[in-house]
């Protein structure tokens, strides 16, 4: 993975000097809480509702051990021993003190980390396939290409107080698990018929109160281009996405308002005036940091393995964890795991700091000290030998990390909602704890197959709520929390926003709901169609009736 | 209000006109946009210097055409948060190559001026609020950028990270502030 | 009985606290100045205004709340949970060391 150099570390370190004097100058007196805030959001300081939160980058999900363990060490300084793991795959500390803040910086920069615009209406920490590298179906690894993204947007001199935040997502896969077409921009590599690579740009997606399914604005620019047609698409926005109303900022909405013609045609107008006189500069530097992606030394193992096949035969649950949790790798005789932070009636994503201390040592011993963070809030060991995954599963079970479920119906996404978040209109995690109960029985988990649920909290839909095959979004009715229940959803390549069902529940009736459209899914689908299919095929009708029926 | 340039503070000696006000001669004039297309004929003929004020929703490009004769562009934030300028500023010294003066008006802060700065601005708005040391600091508080092509030609610069790499950026790492600053 | 309390986080560590009739912050609810009366709330809302320059307190604002038995108890469930702790972590927050209400967040 990327190391910093003198120049990574010193731009890090110069960071923190600013923030802390900036914190200084808060506590002393000489700004104003209106003039601190943009700048401790520009650090990834929000005030919640108990607390100060930290949200601290996970650049494209890519961790070492190293990292992981001053993760676990902070969460135990600074804050009350644990942390949560995001649908951005970021990290969030949800106790930590504003006077503490520097330190804790500090401690992150000792490990080349940073909580650099975190938050604010800049260029977010841009997201990737969580199996980059290591994915069966891969046509590039994309990190190389998320390390150029990510020196180029931090502390953007232009594009730091944009119009709102701004989403950038790379697939370097066909199976988009990345997805692309919900954010702000998407990235998709595609190899041409001359065996060139180049980018499909996609702009203009995005959730939040308005879902919208992002437009192509590029078919396939050539590789080298990236950063000058980004500097052309971001001015655009810049200059002329909307100030007038915060719901109304995001670049989907000049999209929209614009529409897909005009406006391509304004980005290729303003990426004709600007011509690319750095292109070789940051060919060199993608050389540069592609070289520190390169694959790791694997050795040369069978297909097959032959303890690890027993294994399975032997033990039920070990074999219903391999099929759920562990994936295609593109090595022979390798695997990547999926660790599953989604225990039944647990939070989504919270990892006590002794979970993150075993998670860094397996990786160390299993994979490369290597280890990713997915927006599913799930964490990824991307290099495990074959042989090596049923002691790697038991140890993680005695660390309570191999949870059987990841793709399944008990793997909900739900953000923190209002047991911690200030903006929030509903709870989220007891809705998620509910539901993962109810369908406790793993049998029965697998039996119903692939399936998404994902629960946001409110309308800023930060659970992904309208791309789970199941979304659940919870809203308050005159002080009483309600939820409503969306189904269709998905972000993968046939990316599309979920349906409303119909009026919603009481927070004690969402379980029950679920249920009855899971047995209605299984009553409609045909051999191993997947949920999500058998709801295209069928429509919504059937559904609403089920669910609707005695209303 | 005072003006920040080179590290120092000036007074103010622009007048901003009205769009109906008489021309004082002699004076360094500042004009809307509006005015300087609409009387550019007589404008130009102005015996002291001649600048112009370009609100945050309008295109530059709108003043291509008299930039040569323009000694000042004057840019505007209204809020903190309100970004336009920043793309303002980078398409003048861009696409349109101006070279004259580039003030920042409105809500400028030391926290912002490092972005300015390397945005094209060469002359700040300011109010009497933070000290020059302040101001300083906020220039100097980052050394280095990733952003090759916004590194201020004049006055203290951050060192272009990828050129430095490639070993090409010995020049550009002037950290001695002073000397840069007030030259 | 209805009434409104003003709240706020402490700038330096962003704890949640309640203004109290000696005009200081606490941690409590319970200490909370419950303002029943327009001359009462005029002296919140005043305070508001001072909190929002000052440099002890940030995010000033004044809530709805009522008064059963002594029993200060938030109307809305945000701040209910707001003046408790999460309810999915019983032990953090305030309802973990003593500073919390004596009510439920969910009832």
């Amino acid at each position: 993975m990327y190391r910093y150099d003198e120049f990574d570390h010193r731009f890090v370190r110069e960071r923190v000097g600013q923030f802390r004097d900036q914190v200084e100058r808060r506590l002393g007196g000489e700004l104003s809480e209106a003039e601190f805030k943009p700048l401790r959001l520009m650090n990834g300081v929000y005030l919640q509702l108990h607390a100060y939160m930290l949200r601290v980058a996970i650049p494209y999900g890519t961790l070492s051990s190293a990292q992981m363990r001053r993760l676990a060490e902070i969460a135990d300084t600074y804050d009350k021993g644990y942390a949560h793991f995001t649908t951005r795959q970021n990290v969030q500390y949800n106790w930590p003190k504003l006077k503490d803040m520097p330190d804790l910086l500090d401690d992150l920069a000792d490990v080349e980390m940073h909580a650099i615009q975190t938050s604010g209406n800049c260029i977010r920490n841009v997201t990737t396939d969580q199996w980059a590298g290591v994915a069966a179906d891969e046509v590039a690894d994309p990190r190389p290409v998320c390390e150029l993204l990510r020196q180029w947007s931090s502390l953007h001199p232009e594009f730091s107080f944009l119009p709102r935040k701004f989403k950038i997502a790379v697939t370097g896969a066909p199976r988009d698990r990345a997805a692309v077409a919900v954010h702000d921009i998407g990235l998709r590599m595609h190899v041409n018929a001359d065996g060139a690579r180049g980018w499909e740009v996609l702009a203009g997606g995005g959730q939040g109160r308005t879902p919208m399914i992002a437009i192509t604005v590029r078919e396939f620019l050539p590789e080298a281009e990236l950063l000058g047609y980004l500097e052309a698409v971001m001015r655009v926005y810049n200059l002329h996405g909307r100030r007038d109303n915060k719901y109304k900022a995001r670049i989907k909405i000049l999209v929209h308002e614009l529409g897909a013609d005009a406006f391509r045609a304004q980005v290729e107008a303003e990426y004709a005036k600007l011509g690319s006189p750095t292109v070789d500069v940051e060919q060199r530097e993608l050389e540069r940091i592609s070289a520190y992606f390169a694959p790791p030394v694997y050795d040369e193992l069978d297909e097959t393995c032959v303890p690890f096949e027993l294994a399975k035969n032997e033990n039920r649950e070990f074999a219903w964890w391999v099929k759920s949790n562990v994936s295609a790798h593109k090595v022979s005789g390798y695997a990547i795991v999926n660790i599953s932070l989604k225990p039944t009636g647990g939070i989504p994503g919270d990892a006590t700091s002794q979970q993150m201390f075993v998670v860094a040592d397996l990786a160390e011993q299993y994979s490369h000290a290597e280890i990713r963070v997915t927006h599913r809030q799930n964490l990824v060991l991307p290099d495990v030998r074959l042989s090596d995954l049923y002691t790697l599963w038991i140890e993680l079970n005695s660390a309570e990390l191999a949870t059987a479920n990841v793709g399944l119906i008990g793997d909900i996404v739900a953000c923190p909602g209002l047991d911690y978040c200030a903006l929030a209109t509903a709870r989220s995690i007891p809705i998620a704890q509910d539901v993962s109960e109810r369908f406790e029985d793993l049998k029965r988990q697998h039996d119903i197959g692939s399936l998404t649920i994902n629960i946001s909290g409110c309308i800023n839909a930060c659970g992904h709520h309208h791309v789970g095959h199941i979304g659940i979004l919870g809203l308050d009715k005159k002080g009483e929390e309600f939820y409503q229940i969306t189904l269709g959803g998905s972000s993968d390549e046939n990316a599309s926003i979920g349906t409303i069902l119909g009026p919603g529940f009481a927070g004690d009736q969402v379980a029950d709901a679920i249920e009855t459209i899971v047995e209605t899914y299984l009553g409609l689908r045909a051999d191993d169609e997947p949920f999500i299919e058998t709801y295209r095929r069928v429509g919504a009708k059937p559904f609403k009736e089920a669910l609707y029926e005695t209303a | 209000m005072r003006l920040l340039k080179n590290g120092e503070f000036f007074e103010d000696t622009w007048l901003t006109l009205d769009n109906e006000e008489a021309v004082p001669q002699g004076a360094d004039i500042l004009v809307s946009a509006e005015r300087l297309q609409a009387e550019f004929g007589t404008l130009m003929l102005h015996n002291g210097r001649l600048g112009v004020v370009v609100a945050n929703d309008r295109a530059v490009d709108d003043i291509a055409d008299y930039l040569e004769v323009i000694d000042t562009v004057v840019l505007e934030f209204p809020s903190f948060t309100d970004g336009r300028a920043y793309s303002q500023a980078r398409k003048l010294r861009g696409s349109l190559k101006f070279r004259g003066g580039l003030r920042a008006t409105g809500n400028v802060l030391p926290d912002q001026l490092a972005f300015m700065r390397q945005c094209g601005f060469d002359t700040f708005e300011v109010n009497g609020r933070f000290g020059l040391d302040v101001w300083q600091r906020a220039v100097t508080a980052m050394t280095l950028t990733y952003q090759g092509g916004y590194v201020p030609d004049r006055g203290f610069a951050p060192a272009d990270v990828w050129s430095a790499r490639a070993g090409n950026a010995d020049d550009t790492l002037r950290s001695d502030f002073e000397e840069i600053w007030t030259a | 009985m209805s009434g409104k309390i003003l709240t706020a986080n402490r700038v330096n560590d962003g704890d949640v606290v309640f203004f109290t009739s000696d005009h200081q912050w606490s941690l409590r609810i319970s200490d909370a100045l419950f303002a029943e009366d327009e001359a009462v709330l005029e002296l919140l809302e005043d305070q508001l205004r001072l909190a929002e320059t000052g440099t002890e307190v940030t995010d000033a604002y004044v809530f709805d709340a009522e008064k059963f038995d002594g029993v200060l108890r938030p109307r809305h469930i945000r701040e209910r949970i707001r003046t408790l702790g999460p309810t999915v972590r019983a032990d953090l927050g305030k309802q973990s060391n003593g500073t919390g209400g004596a009510f439920s967040a969910v009832s």
